[in-house]
């Protein structure tokens, strides 16, 4: 057990490796083959109105004039121990983890994400809450009602919930819902109010955001669950369950459902380590000032060592997401041996 | 009145291509402390029938007329909710393969601790003392160590025990076991056999054994019922049903036993043919069409349901031949054969 957390530890490092690898090598060794030069990259830093001399002084003390692998063994130890910048007016340290520098804030990237993430994870956790409870719920009853109204409209209105996308969902429900609509459920205001300066205030301004990402998750997982009610509650260990006399109700939950929410656990939990990548479509259709949108805005704005961080911290999240995943099967399925 | 009665039970289900008659009108008696083999061919309506006994069709599709009564209480028209109170504790049942047949994800003690407290309001530390107490008389070594592995740590012989264990943790007074042996292997199957006798003594339960292994019941068995097409054919004490067996389909069973007194070449004599559609179920005797004998019985193998008729004391067959035929059949053609060198 132990020696297998360690093997998948190296392993997550290994890959986080790799990721980083990649993206560096899609926004640095890229462009110079589109024909970029080490000018060309340095005058986002130092502004249009910079001249040809500035540019040169700051493309030297960025060190964009040193061998790509030299430039990413400084990126990669930056990650790690911290990094000193210096685009020109002077030496600049950036703390680790070093994402790297913005182009267009001259600020790190790092302490960026930070104050992004409680918005990210407020909105991925209440959504995940929400699309478990509804989702599963609705898929055992459409399962034990298989063929009932109840099953046919719960199964379309799935559907069109996986169909349908967040900014349609979400404009939809902002068009409905916000306040000052027909059917407002939420307060004025509506930016985002961190958790721990009012828990309500927090819920309200989430609500909308959590029901329509909540919608789009419950949909496939309603649909997960009844698929795999249905096959579980046809094994031969419930007829035995109910050979003992359990109850339908200690039948269902305890023996059925103890089943089929295997495989559950593992998408559940590989989507919210998705999720803490940021939702970019919901953060950006609900102005939410969170990783997602961070994500969009630096993409709009070409600034790259954001774009660079986002995706790293998008990966790390999905490495960890994967092995808890992991580590919790074995807990929750005994046949499972981690070796 | 007998401690369980089966009265004219029926058993359909309807489908989209028609009503399949699982079991059709099914009549037996069996007293406390005896044990009753039904025998048959995969569909013939064995497990349905015991699964009708143990009122789990109820709520689904199954479509049950005629009457089981157990202990003079007739459960078919008995509520869902109260047959449940008498599952797992009036009567229990032994299931084929106890792999699939146990949950996975909870340990052996937990399912028999679970089994015992449905019906016994005990803590838990009491329960897992029975559980405990329970492995061992099935022969389990090593039980309050066993009682926390997980059914697949288990060999196939110790989840068979473990199952029994489950099954008899309330002290059942009706014991159903469908086809206990046939997922084991041989030496093991042995054991088991002998432990279910063992135990039927000791607990002075009524024991229903459904195989379509003749020789699983003539180990155990005190009377054999053979099904064929959700139809009592046969029905007599284990000595009638091997000594003086008189429908052409218990021929066909017993010819189908692995002998191993018998020349190679002859030891199986097996059924031509397979079992019937329950859909559509062939006209008069079901059997006709599979039948050695069907031109003996003149012309009427085709055309009449035969009637389940008794011979001689207690002894029942469904068959057209008339009754100095059959007999004179077992004697000079099929008897000399089984037992030929």
């Amino acid at each position: 057990m132990v020696t297998y957390i360690i093997r998948r530890l190296i392993w997550g490092v290994v890959m986080l490796a790799i990721v980083s690898m990649t993206t560096f090598a899609i926004f640095f060794l890229v462009p110079r083959l589109a024909g970029a030069t080490s000018d060309s990259l340095a005058a986002r830093y130092v502004g249009r109105t910079a001249n040809a001399e500035q540019v040169k002084i700051a493309a030297e003390r960025l060190g964009f004039n040193d061998p790509l692998i030299v430039q990413y063994g400084r990126f990669a130890k930056g990650i790690v121990v911290g990094a000193d910048y210096n685009y020109g007016p002077g030496v600049e340290r950036c703390p680790a983890p070093c994402l790297g520098y913005s182009f267009l804030t001259r600020l790190p990237v790092w302490p960026d994400l930070l104050t992004r993430l409680p918005v990210t994870i407020s909105l991925a956790l209440g959504a995940a809450v929400i699309w478990l409870i509804a989702g599963v719920a609705t898929g055992v009853v459409s399962a034990l009602r298989r063929g009932s109204f109840f099953d046919r409209a719960s199964m379309s209105i799935a559907l069109a919930g996986v169909s349908l996308p967040i900014f349609f969902t979400g404009i939809v429900s902002l068009v409905l819902f916000s306040y000052g609509r027909p059917f407002a459920i939420t307060a004025p205001g509506g930016s985002f109010t961190p958790f721990f300066t009012n828990p309500v205030q927090w819920a309200y301004s989430l609500l909308l955001p959590w029901i329509t990402l909540a919608f789009l998750y419950a949909a496939g997982y309603a649909r997960l669950t009844r698929s795999g009610m249905l096959e579980t509650m046809n094994e031969d260990y419930i007829r035995t369950a109910r050979a003992k006399g359990l109850t339908e109700r200690v039948v269902v939950f305890k023996h059925g459902l103890r089943g089929a929410l295997t495989p559950i656990l593992t998408i559940f939990g590989l989507d919210l380590g998705l999720l803490m990548g940021g939702a970019v479509l919901t953060e950006s259709t609900f102005s939410l000032p969170g990783i997602g949108k961070y994500a969009i805005d630096a993409i709009t704005s070409q600034d790259l060592p954001k774009v660079m961080g986002v995706v790293l911290v998008t990966a790390f999240f999905v490495v960890l997401a994967n092995l808890v995943v992991d580590l919790l099967y074995a807990v929750v399925d005994p046949r499972v041996r981690l070796t | 009145m007998s401690f369980l009665e089966l009265n004219d039970l029926r058993v359909h289900f309807p489908t989209d291509d028609g009503l399949v008659k699982s079991v059709d009108g099914l009549t037996f008696k069996l007293e406390r402390g005896k044990t009753l083999g039904i025998v048959g061919e995969s569909g013939s309506g064995k497990s349905v029938t015991s699964l009708a006994i143990l009122g789990l069709h109820k709520g689904g599709r199954a479509m049950i007329s005629g009457e089981i009564w157990l202990d003079g209480e007739e459960l078919v028209s008995a509520s869902a909710e109260h047959v449940r109170t008498l599952r797992g504790k009036k009567m229990a049942m032994i299931f084929q393969d106890p792999l699939s047949a146990m949950h996975p994800y909870y340990t052996v003690g937990a399912q028999i601790v679970e089994a015992y407290r449905i019906h016994h309001h005990v803590s838990k530390a009491v329960a897992r003392k029975h559980a405990i107490d329970m492995l061992g008389r099935v022969g389990i070594p090593q039980p309050e160590r066993r009682i926390d592995s997980y059914p697949h740590e288990f060999s196939g012989g110790m989840r068979q025990r473990a199952m029994i264990a489950m099954a008899l943790s309330c002290d059942p007074e009706l014991l159903i076991a469908d086809e206990p042996t046939t997922a084991l292997d041989v030496t093991v199957q042995a054991q088991i056999l002998d432990l279910m006798r063992d135990l039927q003594q000791e607990f002075n339960s009524a024991l229903i054994i459904i195989t379509h292994d003749l020789g699983v019941v003539a180990e155990l068995s005190d009377d054999i019922l053979v099904m064929y097409g959700g139809k009592c054919i046969e029905y007599g004490t284990a000595e009638d049903i091997f000594e003086r067996p008189e429908h052409p389909y218990t021929w066909g069973l017993l010819g189908s036993m692995p002998r191993l007194d018998r020349a190679r070449t002859e030891r199986l004599m097996p059924i031509k043919g397979t079992p019937p559609s329950l859909i559509n179920v062939p006209s008069g005797c079901a059997f006709h069409p599979r039948c050695a004998f069907e031109g003996r019985t003149g012309g009427k193998a085709n055309t009449q349901v035969p009637e389940l008729l008794e011979t001689e004391g207690g002894h029942l067959v469904r068959c057209h031949l008339p009754r100095e035929e059959r007999r004179a059949i077992w004697e000079n053609e099929i008897k000399p054969n089984l037992e030929s060198v």
